[in-house]
């Protein structure tokens, strides 16, 4: 078959991470980096074909994308027609998410060639990075739910394995942690919601499992709508719990947590990982099941929920924070929201599939963009080597580069035309007004939030006071600056992208078109949140504090995350370690150990009894004896009859 | 006369076993009571080939087995023996009350 | 290599022959000849078994071998494989050689602990070869008192305290084994009132409903103390902490399956009414071991004491496996047999290592350890990740194939026990990178850790070993499964047929 060389795309990067992970430390520290790059390159050109091909060439038939299942290999069976798979999928959304993957996974590892450089644990850095890599790509061109389960947890480890790569600093051992047991509490609900599906379709193939379950005539709908738990039926359950397992990487709430501590990797991780792929996996898993969530209202209405208040959420803590990285892990939050909910509001097919159409194109720019915003962060914190806003400020003759790109990517996301975020946002609020006034409202508000708080982070970093930090550094190397510039100019016309005709949910084109009178509203409002911003941050004043000040508790409940670390930690703490934890450790300490004790104790206290037969006299052992056997004689010999 | 007939034997080899069991439960000497139990040993050697030659006169199996005793018999002794030199050795007597270590 | 007495009087011959060794030197390199030849028998034998099932041979044991033994009570010295047995040779040959390795550096009457090593591997590589159940248990009994030995003597903290429990919980487990043994034994009848301990004949006889239900208990009771059931465990926690590193290792790599393969082989395989009827306290206790054993494990601070009780956690998945009777259940069991025995063999190993070199394993007082020795620390993680169950390695293969079919049982008892039961995946994932968290990542909290050293070859190969026994089930679980999987069919239709019977 000619389409092997597509499993090149996620192996590379696997043999990458198994050679620079066995050999990386001791014998390729120094090309380690140029080893991972270029074998992403290649592997970024393989998809870039594989994408090519599919889009243009061979994916359409009669005009709708078909999905292809280029590979498949039963990998562990459990019944006759419940297995395993690990195959590979070629279908729109896969397609352009492995696009996205190796292109933004290339620009880090470029990046990263600066950044990183004299880093003691270098190899390993770029073998986790690979790691990543292999995983995320695996993720998205799965074949079957139960593959794309195991490539989610592997992008979870490598997540915490990057996360923690600063492994002498407790805070980012502690958040590596944080995020590989919330998400990992979240995939539990993955797992059972795969089991309910699975259980209720009879396989574990997506093809499969969408074509079983969104047919209204086939007994496999029929039994899972029918049978009920608590009132819900088995469908909404798996399908809710799956959505579980997707907010919890997509950092939705109430699992938003772990994502803003996640910032404690590396920054071009934080730019790969926590902005541009893994955290869009949760779009992906909802937008890869769409035409069953599609049927299911209920755990559509859900998702959309979600994706609206964690946007709002978000973008409300965004604004008080003065961390650099954790206002961009909000936004991140914020803007994953924006896709979420946009799908929820959708629908299967059509025109009325605007929603996932406007998702998948809001999470193709985003990419460039947030990648682009944490990249040039990074660049940064490489300078001042403070991830805070008080250190920073005047930048902007120290730092071209990234301060023209910083500034493109700040205009992208805060929706400006016509750079790439406005379009795909456009699309987004559209198929919110058409659906759910509540949601298009709260998505216009945030929007508006949005450019605030991001131009308060550029003009923070970039204009307010005067430069006073260390101006014999330069900017960093070329390899730094190259993908910043290479990110800016894909953010800036990633927006013209034809994804209405490529990406959509039941793979015919649709029409779409920007309405000029419907966008003046959010462009407004951006507009007014950049000037907002600019009043207020550009150049040193008192105003952000009075106003915060103002705001009194709210701002402070903001500021603090409106206690949701809190919380958990109390959860944690109290419940389940001190009254859970320590009430097992207990019971298992002196109940069922104290009655294995007391057995013991039991029988030394009879044996304490009776040991006074044992006098040592042999003699009087011998007595003993023949008492016995003459007494056993005697029994047999009158009992007996 | 009468001929000797199993219960005279049986008698005697009773009256050897008491006298043995008497020997064993009464002396404080470990010699002697490793002879007293060669005097049990003796009397169910007897009881055995009287058995064999009173009730089943055509098998060998009773005196089998006293010569299987009369072995185990000797090496019986030669252990006990070089247990009692042994507990000489440490306790300068081979009366079996100063051997009562074995106690709880 | 169809010849299976070789499997058992190879280590035999090895260990009489430390015994005639003179030099501590002498007396590691027999002991290691002598398991690695055992390694090259056991993968020579699944090379056979393949073959042998490759070349259309459907018997139920291959390789079968029987002399009487004592005819009068038809005592059998009867052996055979099938895939299950193949697998857990393969088990304990590797896991025997691993231990080998990291005690490398026993100085302590050094005869004598690899003696009484070797001799446990003998009365495990028996028991999983028999198919004569007075055989097993004579096996059963050879692989338990020696451990009592190398507990008390080169054991670490309250040692006898521990050793004691251990054999104790352990022989009274072994005494119902062997009342229900005698139970089953006296009520087969193959012709004229002649009994047998033959497993495949008695599988083939109906034993009355009465007698099963009175038999099963004792036998799974029995069986069940070995594999850590909830609340016969206790005996875990404080005899794996307190054994020297390679006794650990086998503790929990290989005696604590003789439990799991007893309860499957000896109690489910011939009660098959039996364990219907009672299969739903197995569920409940299995999911009680499972979420209180993880629980539990939360609030211990001594590495050893984590991976104990995480141990009893594990081992709830075989017994969950066993109690569901369904197919893919049974494989989940018994792969969560060798995934646990391999994995659990591999984190014990690199506590005892870390152990060795910074004199503690509390938690608290551990920290920076991937800085100084990376190596050790890597086989750690690495370790710890399978215990969670991360894709890719044999841990989350054997407990996703549980819960599978787990599943397969629609009512709402089982479901909940299966979603409990997938609950405590979060909680290990919380001990584990608790422990991973402050002992080896962090700050370093002792100057002396400085100065440590990592790995020497033979621990390096120690756990390359062991890790590349848990990638190739972890990667490749297909071969696994053709191995076990007729062999289940063939419990499963014993319970089928069972069930019809009723």
């Amino acid at each position: 078959m000619p389409n092997y060389y597509i499993a090149l795309i996620p192996l590379l990067p696997l043999a990458t991470f198994v050679l620079l992970g066995l050999f990386g430390r001791k014998y390729l520290t120094a090309s380690s980096g140029i080893i991972g790059t270029l074998s992403l390159f290649i592997s970024t050109i393989i998809s870039l074909i594989t994408a090519y091909n599919y889009f243009f060439i061979t994916g359409k038939v009669n005009g709708i994308f078909q999905p292809v299942l280029a590979l498949k290999y039963t990998w562990l069976q459990f019944a006759p027609n419940v297995s395993i798979d690990l195959g590979i999928m070629l279908d729109p959304i896969s397609m352009m998410m492995i696009v996205v993957v190796t292109f933004v996974s290339l620009m880090v590892h470029i990046f990263s060639l600066g950044y990183m450089k004299g880093e003691e644990r270098f190899a390993t850095y770029y073998a986790f990075l690979s790691l990543f890599t292999f995983s995320m790509l695996g993720l998205v061109l799965s074949s079957n739910i139960f593959q794309i389960y195991i490539f989610w947890e592997l992008v979870g480890v490598s997540s915490f394995l990057l996360i923690g790569y600063y492994f002498e600093k407790p805070s980012a051992v502690a958040a590596s942690k944080k995020a590989f047991i919330v998400t990992r509490f979240a995939d539990l609900g993955f797992l059972i919601g795969i089991l309910i599906l699975a259980y209720n379709a009879e396989t574990l193939d997506f093809s499969t499992l969408i074509q079983r379950l969104t047919d209204a005539n086939s007994p496999y709908l029929i039994n899972s709508t029918a049978a009920s738990f608590f009132g819900i039926s088995a469908l909404t359950w798996g399908l809710v719990l799956v959505f579980l397992g997707g907010a919890g990487k997509s950092a939705m709430f109430p699992f938003h947590i772990w994502l803003p501590d996640a910032m404690e990797g590396p920054t071009p991780v934080s730019a790969l990982i926590h902005a541009a792929t893994m955290v869009v996996a949760g779009v992906f898993l909802v937008a890869r099941l769409f035409p069953i969530f599609a049927f299911d209202v209920a755990a559509l209405t859900v998702v959309t929920y979600v994706g609206a208040f964690s946007a709002l959420l978000a973008a409300i803590i965004a604004c008080t924070q003065t961390d650099i990285k954790r206002v961009l892990a909000y936004s991140t939050m914020s803007q994953i929201g924006y896709m979420m909910f946009s799908l929820g509001v959708s629908q299967h097919g059509g025109e009325s599939g605007l929603g996932y159409m406007a998702s998948m194109f809001h999470l193709f720019t985003h990419a460039f963009f947030k990648s682009l915003l944490f990249l040039g962060a990074g660049a940064v914190i490489h300078l001042v080597h403070s991830n805070e806003m008080k250190d920073m400020g005047g930048l902007r003759k120290l730092m071209p580069v990234t301060h023209i790109t910083f500034l493109i990517a700040c205009l992208a996301i805060a929706g400006i035309p016509p750079f790439a975020g406005f379009f795909s946002k456009e699309e987004i609020l559209m198929a919110a007004f058409h659906s759910n006034k509540i949601v298009y409202f709260v998505a216009l508000f945030t929007s508006g939030l949005t450019a605030f708080y991001m131009f308060r982070l550029y003009f923070a970093i970039f204009w307010s006071k005067e430069s006073h930090a260390n101006a014999d550094h330069d900017e960093g190397t070329l390899s730094m600056k190259i993908p910043l510039i290479i990110l800016a100019v894909f953010s800036v016309f990633a927006g013209f992208a034809p994804l209405s005709s490529l990406v959509t949910s039941d793979g015919a084109a649709i029409e779409t078109h920007i309405d000029i009178v419907f966008s003046i509203a959010p462009v407004l409002l951006a507009a007014g949140g950049i000037l907002l911003a600019s009043k207020l941050y550009k150049s040193e004043n008192s105003k952000p504090q009075s106003i915060a000040t103002s705001l009194g508790g709210f701002y402070t409940a903001a500021h603090k995350k409106f206690y949701m670390d809190e919380l958990y930690l109390f959860i944690t703490n109290n419940i389940i370690f001190n009254m859970i934890g320590n009430a097992a450790a207990w019971i298992d300490k002196n109940i069922v150990d104290g009655f294995m004790n007391l057995l013991a104790t039991v029988t030394a206290q009879i044996s304490n009894l009776i040991k006074g037969f044992q006098s040592g006299k042999l003699q009087l052992y011998a007595v003993y004896f023949f008492v016995g056997v003459i007494g056993f004689m005697l029994l047999f010999v009158y009992l007996w009859n | 006369m009468n001929e000797i007939g199993l219960n005279q034997i049986l008698i005697v080899s009773t009256i050897l076993f008491f006298i043995g069991v008497y020997g064993f439960l009464t002396r404080r000497n470990m010699i002697t009571m490793l002879m007293a139990i060669e005097l049990i040993l003796n009397s169910v050697n007897i009881n055995f080939v009287a058995f064999n030659k009173y009730l089943y006169a055509d098998k060998l199996d009773g005196t089998f087995f006293t010569i299987f005793i009369i072995t185990i018999a000797a090496a019986e002794a030669a252990v006990a023996i070089a247990i009692i030199i042994h507990l000489y050795r440490s306790l300068k007597s081979i009366d079996v009350d100063d051997a009562d270590m074995m106690k709880f | 290599m169809t010849d299976l007495s070789i499997l058992v009087f190879s280590p035999l011959l090895f260990t009489l022959a430390i015994l005639f060794c003179r030099t501590a030197t002498q007396i590691k390199w027999t002991a290691l000849i002598g398991s690695l030849l055992q390694l090259v028998f056991a993968s020579s034998l699944m090379y056979s078994y393949y073959v042998e099932r490759a070349a259309g041979n459907t018997a139920q044991m291959l390789f079968e071998q029987r002399y009487s033994w004592y005819s009068a009570l038809n005592i059998e010295y009867y052996i055979g494989v099938d895939g299950i047995s193949v697998i857990m040779i393969m088990l304990t040959a590797i896991v025997v050689a691993c231990g080998i390795l990291i005690s490398w550096k026993m100085e302590t009457l050094t005869k004598e602990f690899f003696f009484l090593l070797m001799l446990l591997s003998v009365g495990a590589y028996g028991f999983f070869i028999s198919l004569d159940l007075f055989t097993m248990f004579f096996f059963l009994e050879l692989a338990v008192i020696p451990k009592f030995l190398l507990i008390a003597i080169w054991g670490s903290g309250k040692k006898e305290y521990s050793a004691m429990k251990l054999a104790l919980m352990l022989m009274s487990g072994s005494a119902l084994v062997l009342i229900g043994l005698l139970a089953t034994y006296f009520n087969t009848d193959i012709g004229n009132g002649v009994h047998t301990f033959d497993l495949l004949k008695i599988a083939h006889q109906h034993i009355p409903l009465k007698m099963q239900l009175f038999i099963f208990p004792f036998l799974f009771v029995g069986f069940g103390v070995f594999t850590a059931l909830f609340p016969f465990h206790t005996w875990v926690p404080d005899g794996h902490s307190s054994a020297p590193t390679a006794a650990s290792m086998f503790l929990a790599g290989i005696s604590m399956k003789l439990g799991g393969y007893g309860c499957l082989r000896v109690a489910t395989y011939l009660m098959p009414e039996a364990a219907q009827h009672y299969s739903w306290i197995i569920v409940l206790l299995a999911t009680i071991a499972i979420i209180y054993g993880a629980f539990a494990t939360l609030m211990q601070k001594d590495l050893k004491y984590i991976n104990a009780y995480s141990s009893v956690s594990h081992c709830g998945f075989i017994l969950l496996g066993i109690g569901m009777l369904t197919k893919t259940a049974l494989i989940g069991a018994v792969m969560q047999m060798v995934s646990h025995g391999l994995m659990t063999a591999l984190f014990f190993g690199a506590i005892g290592m870390i152990y060795e070199r910074t004199h503690t394993r509390q938690i608290k007082e551990l920290g920076g350890l991937l800085k100084t020795i990376p190596f050790l620390s890597s086989v750690f993680i690495i370790a710890g990740l399978c215990s969670l169950g991360l894709p890719g390695f044999s841990g989350f293969v054997s407990e996703m194939v549980v819960f599978m079919g787990a599943w397969q049982r629609p009512d709402a008892f089982h479901r909940i026990a299966t979603i409990l039961a997938a609950a405590s995946i979060v909680v290990t994932a919380v001990y584990i990178l608790r422990a991973a968290g402050s002992a080896i990542m962090g700050p370093i909290k002792n100057e002396h850790f400085n100065h440590l050293k990592d790995a020497t070859w033979n621990e390096k190969l120690a756990s390359v070993l062991l890790i590349v026994a848990i990638l190739s089930i972890g990667l490749a679980p297909f071969w696994l499964i053709n191995l076990i999987s007729p062999d289940t069919q063939l419990i499963m239709e014993n319970i089928a047929r069972g069930a019809i019977g009723n």
